[in-house]
């Protein structure tokens, strides 16, 4: 069934098709609607689940980790300072190996406040042990939504799906929602081997003394190793059942690019219309969407570049002090290839200013120069006046 | 790829109007976007809503500066705001007015209609004298003032969206599309 829905109210689909169990939120622009729906689902008995109604973020996800650990299948929705607020419990989800799965619509942290697109608040979540995918459509939000259930509950640990606030969360288009029977061929119960259970009482994650502690993590570790050929192959499994496929990356365009755009989320779509334009005129651009963020899928990306000339990272987040997030992770990757292009930092589009076609096309047509120019951060579109 | 930008005052249900218009050309086998300008909404203030069509997947994840069509959902905005900013050579308006309130209104250019769909909405029972719900009678006016769509698709598409009132708001969008006139200045 095909219906023209706004990206949140896909997310809410996917949880209803995922036959989740428990979900627990706190309201935030511009996630609201996701939970919202999800409350009526449950109030009207689509949705056989128990809706969690908490007094702030913290409280969402620790509710769902006791959920989640009596053997649950659990949501949260948030967005920017809610997910700021939950950053201590990010780090028990992921060390106490519990399958959670959350939407994350990017927004731009405070001050000053801003409901906008920026994907600083996930990618600063980077190092709490979650997988985190970033959509580009409201179909990649209702698939990747599905299909996180299934990787998270095969390799214990949490999914964190992201897209960008408005451009995603409140914008309408097509999306097929799958009949029910057709995602449960896909997406068995949970069922995990190891729960809280009051006929068998024992306690998770008490006290671990030094002589333990390191194998929980080299644990986590290695479920993480892992999380690339589950997610390829649970995106094979889903392509076969809904003739949709996803790589842990993809490509447009890329074969003979010289120059190849590096980016995540919606901005990937307009970048490819201006590829579309560009390469009418004889530029050789590529794109690469990076859709699996953590893990980071380097070996993939060192293949994609391999002999490319330059590599232009578009980041929407800001790390102070460091610059674009995914350009270091990038170039982080690239240390080791035999052949690797030459990296170019771009900020763009930070609490929610508008990466136009224009400014893409700016972007790949000054990328040689900027190169030159041995600058590690290159800010595009601010305001005249400001910046160095 | 064609796009429409819908002004109207928060409350007045532009963003349901984008909506509406969107899942008529989806109807018709085009692909759609459609999303309100990104911000925060309050009662009574300018706001705008837009739509994107296409006969191939849209791409495209920017705000719309170049609009070809231009919906005004009341007619004060046009003091307000100019709402032909970025209209195209062929451009069209469709306004929210009778012929008393659009008369000495000067749109240049840009073919003009309008159709009063506020009279409509109240004679049909939508919304209040104070708040109106227009939203389907203006989506039938665009319908037959652009030739761009069939009345099937727009009553098929209130069938899919709007929650109440089904068969009045189909009215509604009837004697609008019906009803909708070319203005022509003086």
């Amino acid at each position: 069934m095909k219906k023209v829905i706004i990206g949140n109210y896909s997310a809410s689909y996917a949880v209803l098709r995922s036959r989740v169990e428990v979900i627990s939120a706190y309201p935030i622009t511009p996630q609201t609607q996701i939970v919202e729906f999800l409350s009526e689902l449950c109030g009207s008995g689509d949705l056989k689940a128990r809706f969690l109604k908490v007094e702030s973020e913290h409280s969402a996800l620790a509710s769902l980790i006791g959920a989640s650990s009596a053997g649950a299948r659990t949501f949260t929705a948030t967005s920017s300072q809610g997910l700021a607020l939950m950053h201590e419990l990010l780090h028990w989800t992921s060390g106490a190996r519990l399958p959670v799965v959350m939407v994350n619509v990017n927004r731009a942290l405070a001050p000053s406040w801003n409901i906008w697109a920026d994907q600083t608040d996930s990618l600063s979540q980077r190092d709490t042990g979650w997988i985190q995918v970033y959509c580009e459509t409201g179909q990649e939000i209702f698939d990747l939504t599905v299909m996180a259930y299934r990787i998270a509950e095969t390799v214990m640990l949490p999914v964190m799906i992201a897209y960008d606030a408005f451009y995603l969360s409140h914008t309408s288009e097509p999306v097929d929602i799958p009949e029910q029977g057709e995602v449960d061929s896909f997406l068995p119960a949970y069922s995990p081997g190891v729960f809280l259970d009051i006929k068998h009482p024992a306690a998770l994650g008490s006290m671990a003394s030094p002589k333990y502690f390191m194998e929980m993590r080299h644990d986590q570790q290695c479920a993480m190793e892992k999380v690339e050929e589950v997610f390829t192959g649970s995106a094979g499994e889903y392509n076969e059942i809904f003739g949709r496929g996803y790589g842990i990356i993809e490509t447009y365009m890329l074969h003979d690019a010289g120059k190849v755009i590096i980016c995540a989320s919606t901005m990937a779509g307009t970048v490819r219309s201006v590829i579309d334009a560009m390469r009418k005129d004889g530029e050789r651009v590529g794109l690469l969407k990076i859709r699996l963020f953590r893990p980071f899928p380097a070996e993939e990306i060192r293949r994609a570049l391999d002999g490319k000339k330059l590599a232009i990272v578009i980041d929407r987040n800001l790390s102070p002090g460091l610059g674009g997030i995914f350009a270091q992770e990038v170039k982080s990757a690239l240390y080791s290839a035999p052949n690797p292009p030459d990296v170019i930092g771009i900020i763009a589009g930070l609490g929610g200013r508008d990466v136009t076609p224009e400014l893409i096309k700016s972007i790949i047509i000054d990328s040689e120069s900027d190169s030159r120019s041995g600058k590690s951060i290159i800010w595009k579109g601010l305001n005249k006046g400001g910046g160095a | 790829m064609i796009e429409i930008r819908i002004h109207g005052r928060g409350g007045q249900g532009a963003v349901i109007a984008s909506k509406i218009l969107a899942v008529s050309f989806y109807i018709e086998g085009f692909q759609v976007q459609s999303f309100p300008a990104f911000g925060v909404e309050r009662r009574g203030a300018p706001i705008c809503a837009f739509v994107r069509i296409d006969t191939v997947p849209i791409n495209l994840r920017s705000e719309v500066y170049t609009p070809g069509h231009i919906i005004v959902l009341d007619h004060t905005l046009v003091e307000a705001v100019n709402v032909c900013e970025g209209l195209g050579e062929k451009g069209t308006i469709l306004i929210n007015a009778g012929e008393k309130r659009i008369a000495g209104m000067d749109f240049g250019r840009f073919r003009t209609g309008y159709v009063d769909a506020t009279s409509i909405a109240l004679k049909h029972g939508l919304g209040t004298a104070t708040s109106p719900i227009i939203n389907t009678a203006i989506a039938g006016a665009f319908a037959s003032f652009t030739g761009m769509l069939k009345f099937d698709s727009i009553e098929e598409a209130i069938h899919q969206e709007v929650p109440f009132k089904q068969k009045e708001n189909a009215l509604a969008a009837r004697e609008a599309f019906d009803t909708v006139a070319l203005y022509s200045k003086g």
